[in-house]
């Protein structure tokens, strides 16, 4: 008996609309991909208090691709971001307003 | 309320305030090492929700791995600090959290009327043994998937971060 079912979720909707706002509001590349670290985060705490309640364990082999989806993205995310800062010099967000061909 | 209730409830606070921080952080180095903090309470916090090799696994991967790659970007890319500017601020930071508070509320509703809101979660443990047998024997295809993303992930971050002419127009 550890605590209700609902205030994990709770928790975890609240860790992931922080991981949103932080992905919406900073205009720092990096930022916004640290936002997106934690909403997958609360997703994974999502899929793991489900696999406790039901006592079935898919929830957590869930939470093993996810760690991998996440090491993917936030590879390929960061080289895009070197890439970009050596192109524009910059990983503000706001600073890429010129089309060049 | 038992022990459990009351890490619980620590770990929740301690988890909230790190992202808190990190989101509102102007240096990009703080807002990292808050994250790493609530890693590692998260980690913790699958480790009382039944799922030790989780724990581990969030603890290696993502505190050590992901968090540590983020620290080499910001010191190889010598990133400064994102400069107050109060109206931007408020332009930026308003609609965020208006947006998040409505999504919030929805959320709790859902939660609300969705089923085992008065259920208490019961004290479990999965083994890591029992754990990678079930993954290796229902899920070895997406195992397998898992092994491709990341080598597709590997050839992207090389020939994206390839200093070749590759891309190079400026």
């Amino acid at each position: 008996m550890i605590v209700p079912y609902s205030h994990v979720l709770i928790l975890a909707s609240i860790i992931f609309i922080l991981g949103a706002a932080c992905a919406v509001a900073r205009r720092n590349l990096i930022m916004i991909l640290v936002g997106v670290e934690i909403m997958l985060n609360a997703a994974a705490l999502v899929f793991i208090s489900a696999s406790l309640f039901w006592q079935k364990l898919p929830g957590q082999a869930f939470v093993i691709f996810l760690f991998a989806v996440a090491a993917a993205e936030v590879a390929t995310g960061l080289a895009l971001i070197v890439h970009i800062q050596r192109r524009t010099g910059s990983v503000i967000s706001d600073d890429y307003n010129h089309m060049k061909g | 309320m038992t022990i459990f209730g009351i890490i619980f409830y620590v770990l929740a606070a301690i988890i909230l305030i790190a992202t808190v921080l990190s989101i509102t952080r102007r240096t990009v180095m703080h807002a990292i090492i808050y994250v790493v903090i609530s890693f590692f309470a998260m980690a913790v916090l699958f480790y009382l929700l039944g799922a030790p090799f989780l724990a581990l696994l969030e603890v290696i991967i993502y505190a050590g791995a992901i968090m540590v790659l983020f620290i080499f970007i910001v010191m190889m890319l010598r990133v400064e600090a994102t400069p107050f500017v109060p109206g931007q601020w408020l332009r930026q930071w308003f609609p965020a959290v208006v947006l998040s508070l409505i999504s919030l509320f929805i959320m709790g509703i859902l939660i609300w009327q969705g089923p085992g809101r008065d259920a208490t979660l019961p004290l479990a443990m999965a083994a890591p043994r029992a754990l990678g047998q079930f993954l290796l024997q229902h899920y070895w295809l997406a195992v397998e998937i898992a092994s491709l993303l990341l080598f597709v992930a590997l050839v992207g971050a090389y020939y994206l971060g390839h200093k070749g002419d590759s891309g190079e127009k400026s």
